[in-house]
């Protein structure tokens, strides 16, 4: 087998692994309140590290570039109330723009 | 929200993952593998993060223990996404087990971003399903097309759609006083840890630091 192939197939296993050890294992048993109210928290943390994350950084490292003008203009779509697939296309457009002028 | 604006918003950020898997595509020819190597990263990895890091150590020369290590920690976090959505994901064991396989950001995403656990349930599966097709389909278009369609994703600024998808579902928890502190603490504590820690780490600190510390309080 390739490396490629042992690759894909050993991280496959791991990922699984992770992803299924929540549903699976832990899986239909009824959890404590706490995890309730942890679950009603996590979401706003989660995902605004998602947004910086994917946004401006790059492996260890802070990138800043036209993507940051794209999530603005996306932030300013959803003040107006657009709908999440203007939102997103809003963000590129204006990513794609606004990298046309810097560049 | 509705099922059917669930489905929509789970078709959306569905295409919003396809710049990335033509992307993916297009590594992987750079790369060296073949269409089903490819493929095969997207349908049994599958976690955009993580396969293109593995991708990257194996282009790079890195060894396969390392390809996996890299790809790896940046999956850690649907362990946390699965333990999450243990109590919403009901139904047989099987059921489950397959299922499970779709326990990505974007999934949980759509998930968490609903109020009953029925349409949490329905939101994962419809997330789960869309990306899942989406990003195996893109990632075979990208292997095809091969090149100049990655400086393409830049020029129309598509690489913004994820980052944008991401804010899409924060914003209405904004709404929240406690949400939005907890917001910007996520926020303090994952910028803090970006330099040093492993990528991936951030994301899920950013989360089991807000409850830490509001755990006293709540």
């Amino acid at each position: 087998m390739s490396p490629a192939t042992i690759t894909f197939i050993g991280l496959g296993l791991v990922s699984y692994g992770l992803k299924a050890f929540g549903p699976v294992v832990v899986g239909g048993r009824r959890l404590p309140p706490v995890f309730e109210r942890a679950a009603e928290l996590v979401p706003a943390p989660l995902l605004a590290a998602l947004v910086m994350i994917s946004t401006i950084v790059d492996g260890n490292g802070f990138v800043f570039d036209a993507r940051l003008a794209g999530l603005g203009a996306a932030a300013v779509a959803l003040r107006f109330r657009a709908n999440f697939l203007v939102t997103v296309l809003v963000a590129a457009a204006t990513t794609g723009m606004v990298r046309a002028l810097l560049n | 929200m509705s099922k059917a604006e669930i489905r929509s918003e789970a078709l959306t950020i569905g295409l919003s993952t396809t710049p990335f898997g033509v992307a993916f595509g297009v590594a992987c020819t750079e790369a060296g593998f073949r269409w089903w190597e490819a493929l095969g990263f997207s349908a049994f990895v599958f976690g955009g993060s993580a396969q293109f890091a593995a991708v990257g150590v194996l282009a790079a020369g890195g060894t396969v223990v390392a390809a996996i290590v890299a790809g790896g920690l940046l999956n850690l976090r649907s362990l946390a996404y699965g333990i999450l959505l243990a109590p919403v994901l009901r139904g047989p064991r099987w059921w489950r087990a397959l299922v499970s396989q779709w326990m990505i950001d974007e999934s949980t995403a759509v998930a968490v971003g609903q109020t009953e656990i029925e349409l949490r349930r329905y939101g994962y599966l419809a997330g789960g399903l869309s990306v899942f097709v989406l990003w195996n389909a893109s990632t075979f278009v990208g292997f095809v097309a091969a090149s100049g369609l990655g400086e393409w994703v830049l020029r129309l600024g598509l690489d913004a759609t994820i980052p944008a998808a991401f804010l899409a579902l924060l914003w209405p928890r904004l709404n929240d006083s406690t949400h939005r502190r907890n917001t910007i603490a996520g926020l303090v504590i994952a910028v803090a840890l970006v330099p040093i820690a492993p990528a991936g780490l951030p994301i899920i600190a950013a989360a089991a630091g807000v409850i830490a510390s509001r755990w006293g309080r709540s």
